[in-house]
């Protein structure tokens, strides 16, 4: 099979992810012709269960002014994808509560200043004021005002929505097997959608690109992160802030409807092999008594659901984004630390450099890593 | 620490008939055992008993006396229990972690039986969610354990052998029936009739629940279901009834009659517990007539994962009387497992049994058919109606989100939040699966809801216990 209508494909994006997906809607906004294959359902993987956190604070210092970007793009997505994943602007809070966790939020907080994002330093009182709920054991607080969150599940309904107005085709449940390149075509062949044809492939695989770049016989090692995410049932509202702690092991916010999302990479089991995943009791239990110390009154909560979500990490925990190493016209986009909360503006600059334009900001040049 | 570390051979989930016989016939070939029960005693659904704070002035019945024995010999017997515990997570190493009336508590085991029975099933209509109308299963425990009227005047609707059991005893205690209404036609319980023989006692029981009923002057309207519930005067419950095709679908050119009612009782069967074993991972397989999912098992309760057993209804709907045999399979087999019988000892011991329970499933299974769902009933599931209740969800959402492209369940949840709530999808599961399946073509296309902890709601205080920030294990530091 080729396209619908027997031409070839300008690109193929293979890995339908937030990062997968902008990256098709750029590149199709950008008048090529495009198609996006996913061997599951549009963010159904990290891209649809991770925390939703759209944050400053745990987003890497150097990353500070790609994630202000994308914060931008995940608030105003009804305007340009024409769907939206209820963005939410709250403000982040980072909290302290030991001597060594103040020290900790100042160095973390500066470093990211410098980066462009805007966080203050706040005593335990002015903390109060901003999110009343705390724990008085509060010493202090470093607070961002560009923060907040998004309902990570609706990501692939509002990509969907977004791709099939750019009229990208959509090929899901369609794992590839192999990729050969045939008269200077990329050939990709999967297991139900048959062949497809494209001048260009984008791998935008999450943790599953390693595996990807080993068809091209590329080897970049990436580390699969297994994250346990714990959601309540709707609850009276106990918290108005997005909040973490100094060491970045906590996300906790209150969601509109009243369910309140517990996350921060706390681990649990799995593996990207068969990509089982596994939560480990005592991690659910220290992620819960984290929350708890923080906002004593989640205490009344029930938890409604336990998951797991994979998350990528390279050698030097930046994400790799621009050409495949020694082969021509392959591109890369992904591996990104807190990816979600950049992964359209990256898709988007990714799309700019394929189309030949200048990238809004530089790439990461994934070569580096070889 | 919070929690305690406790090891046992053998773990048994639900202390139902088959929990109970699984447990003591494991503990009886000289398994360490452990049996967990969120209820405050033994019996399960079926032999479920009054508080203990009360006592009978009447002669048992023939379930309560089955009961009675039934926890006499787990009482003689050396398992431990606990129960008014809650499970709210199991690992693939076999580990428990529970909460009950003294904080959070853990177990590891070498073989875990889950005998956690079935979830009841409703198809919902418009109204099904107004006070007043309660589950069939509910509807038992009121009067099993309570010994209390759903209303004085009820209504009893759905299918199946519960419909008459329900409408009996609400007449012995007292309660008038304003009628029972079956989606099963009399042609198919006579289908079903080879089978029920088999059991001329149940059968007889089952006659005098009719006979009960039509000498209290209630009505049995055959083929035909419930097209909505809505409020009337002075908090009672207006009912409008309907003819059902052999599809059980709603003949909409058929003339509906309208009941007013206090309470409402309903029921459209069975569906097993597959919360434990799809959060395990097992296989599973889609076997309509025993109720819908179930997990794959080799006839030994044996599931597809390593050291996880299945023991009666959570294995397909096969009845109580079945349940009780197939406990007793299960303890053996995992008596045999862990070294406790050899290949002879198991095989003279286990076959009897084994013949036993296919006797009695013959029955139950029989029963089964009558509950069990025809794929097209869902669809006059009415635009309006509610499917997902802890959500709000309705028909008309799912709809939308099907014609956006939804084509499996979790994405439909994901898209909707229908399954999100506290109960996880045990209620409108099957529901919602059956309505995606009229587009897919199957249930095996639509899927099921991934398996997730917690299995029941519990509060962070609950699993969190006492603490200090200092007894947080803090993980080292995200990269800068």
């Amino acid at each position: 099979m080729i396209s619908a209508d027997g031409n070839v494909f300008d690109t193929a994006v293979i890995g339908a992810g937030v990062m997968g997906c902008s990256t098709a809607f750029h590149l199709a906004q950008g008048g090529m012709k495009v198609a996006i294959i996913d061997r599951g359902l549009l963010c159904r993987e990290a891209s649809g269960v991770n925390a939703g956190t759209l944050t400053l604070h745990m987003t890497r210092a150097s990353l500070v002014p790609y994630a202000i970007e994308a914060w931008k793009m995940w608030m105003s997505a009804e305007q340009w994808l024409g769907a939206g994943v209820l963005a939410t602007h709250a403000p982040g809070l980072t909290l302290a509560f030991t001597e060594q966790e103040c020290t900790m939020l100042e160095e973390r907080a500066a470093a990211r200043r410098e980066f462009g994002a805007k966080i203050d330093i706040l005593t335990a009182a002015q903390a109060f004021k901003k999110e009343p709920g705390l724990n008085s054991k509060l010493l202090k607080a470093a607070c961002c005002d560009i923060d907040g969150f998004a309902t990570a599940y609706l990501t692939g309904r509002a990509f969907r929505y977004g791709l099939c107005r750019q009229s990208v085709e959509i090929f899901e449940k369609s794992p590839v097997v192999a990729i050969d390149r045939r008269n200077g075509l990329f050939e990709i062949v999967t297991q139900n959608a048959g062949k497809l044809l494209a001048r260009r492939v984008v791998l935008a695989g999450g943790v599953w690109i390693e595996p990807m770049l080993a068809w091209f016989g590329v080897h970049i090692p990436i580390k699969t992160l297994v994250n346990q995410l714990i959601v309540t049932e709707r609850i009276r509202p106990v918290m108005r802030t997005v909040m973490s702690i100094a060491n970045g092991l906590l996300s906790l916010k209150q969601f509109g409807n009243g369910t309140v999302l517990i996350g921060g990479g706390w681990q649990g089991i799995g593996n990207r092999e068969n990509n089982e995943t596994e939560a480990i009791p005592e991690n659910l239990i220290g992620n819960l008594r984290l929350a708890r110390f923080v906002i004593p009154d989640l205490s009344e909560a029930r938890i409604a659901r336990i998951w797991l979500g994979l998350e990528a990490e390279t050698a030097d925990a930046m994400p790799i984004i621009g050409d495949v190493p020694g082969v021509d016209r392959a591109y890369v986009v992904g591996s990104a630390h807190s990816g979600y909360t950049s992964g359209p503006f990256m898709g988007k600059i990714i799309a700019q450099h394929i189309l030949g334009l200048q990238p809004s900001m530089p790439l990461f040049n994934p070569a580096r890593l070889l | 620490m919070i929690t305690t570390d406790h090891k046992a051979d053998v773990l048994v989930l639900g202390a139902g008939p088959a929990g109970i016989n699984a447990a003591v016939t494991a503990a009886n070939l000289g398994l360490s055992v452990v049996l967990i029960d969120q209820n405050p005693a033994a019996g399960g659904q079926v032999y479920r008993p009054m508080p203990f704070q009360f006592t009978h002035t009447q002669e048992l019945s023939d379930a309560e006396a089955i009961g009675a024995v039934q926890r006499e010999k787990l009482k003689k017997s050396a398992v431990f229990t606990y129960f008014e515990h809650t499970v709210w997570n199991v690992t693939r190493d076999l580990r428990v972690d529970a909460v009950g009336p003294d904080g959070p508590r853990h177990w590891v085991c070498r073989a875990l039986i889950v005998a956690t029975g079935t979830t009841e099933r409703v198809v919902p209509f418009p109204g099904w969610e107004l006070p007043g109308v309660i589950g069939l299963a509910a509807a038992t425990i009121l009067l099993k354990s309570q010994k209390m009227l759903p209303g004085k005047t009820t209504l009893v609707a759905g299918c199946g052998p519960l419909l008459t059991a329900v409408a009996a005893s609400i007449v012995e205690g007292g309660g008038h029936v304003a009628a029972v209404v079956d989606a099963a036609s009399k042609q198919a319980w006579a289908r079903g009739m080879p089978e029920l023989i088999s059991r001329p006692d149940l059968l007889w029981q089952g006659i005098k629940w009719i006979a009960k009923i039509k000498r209290a002057g209630t009505p049995i309207l055959s083929a035909s279901a419930i097209e909505r519930i809505e409020p009337s005067k002075k908090n009672r419950l207006s009912v409008t009834v309907r003819p059902v095709d052999s599809q059980r679908r709603l003949i909409t050119s058929a003339r509906s009659q309208t009941i007013v009612v206090d309470a409402v009782v309903v029921g459209n069967g069975l569906v097993p517990s597959t919360d434990i074993t799809r959060a395990l991972r097992a296989e599973h397989e889609y076997v309509n007539a025993l109720g819908g999912w179930i997990a794959k098992n080799d006839q030994l309760v044996r599931s597809s994962v390593d050291g996880l057993y299945l023991a009666g209804d959570a294995c397909g709907i096969s009845g109580a009387a079945a349940a009780l045999w197939h406990g007793e399979l299960a303890g053996l087999t995992v008596g045999y497992d862990l070294g406790k019988l050899d290949v002879q000892a198991y095989r003279a011991l286990v076959e009897p049994v084994r013949k036993e329970f296919y006797k009695a499933r013959k029955f139950g299974r029989a029963m089964g058919r009558l509950m069990a769902m025809p794929p097209q009933q869902v669809e006059s599931v009415s635009a309006e109606a509610i499917v997902c209740r802890c959500e709000d969800v309705t028909r008309r959402e799912i709809e939308a989100a099907i014609d956006e492209g939804a084509r499996e369940v979790n994405q439909l949840k994901a898209w909707t939040r229908c399954g999100m709530g506290p109960c996880q999808g045990r209620t409108c599961g099957d529901i919602v699966a059956s309505i995606l399946a009229l587009k897919t073509g199957s249930r095996e296309a639509a899927g099921y809801f991934t398996g997730r902890g917690p299995l029941r709601p519990v509060s962070l205080e609950q699993i969190t216990g006492t603490y200090e920030y200092s007894d947080i294990p803090i993980p080292k530091a995200a990269p800068l």
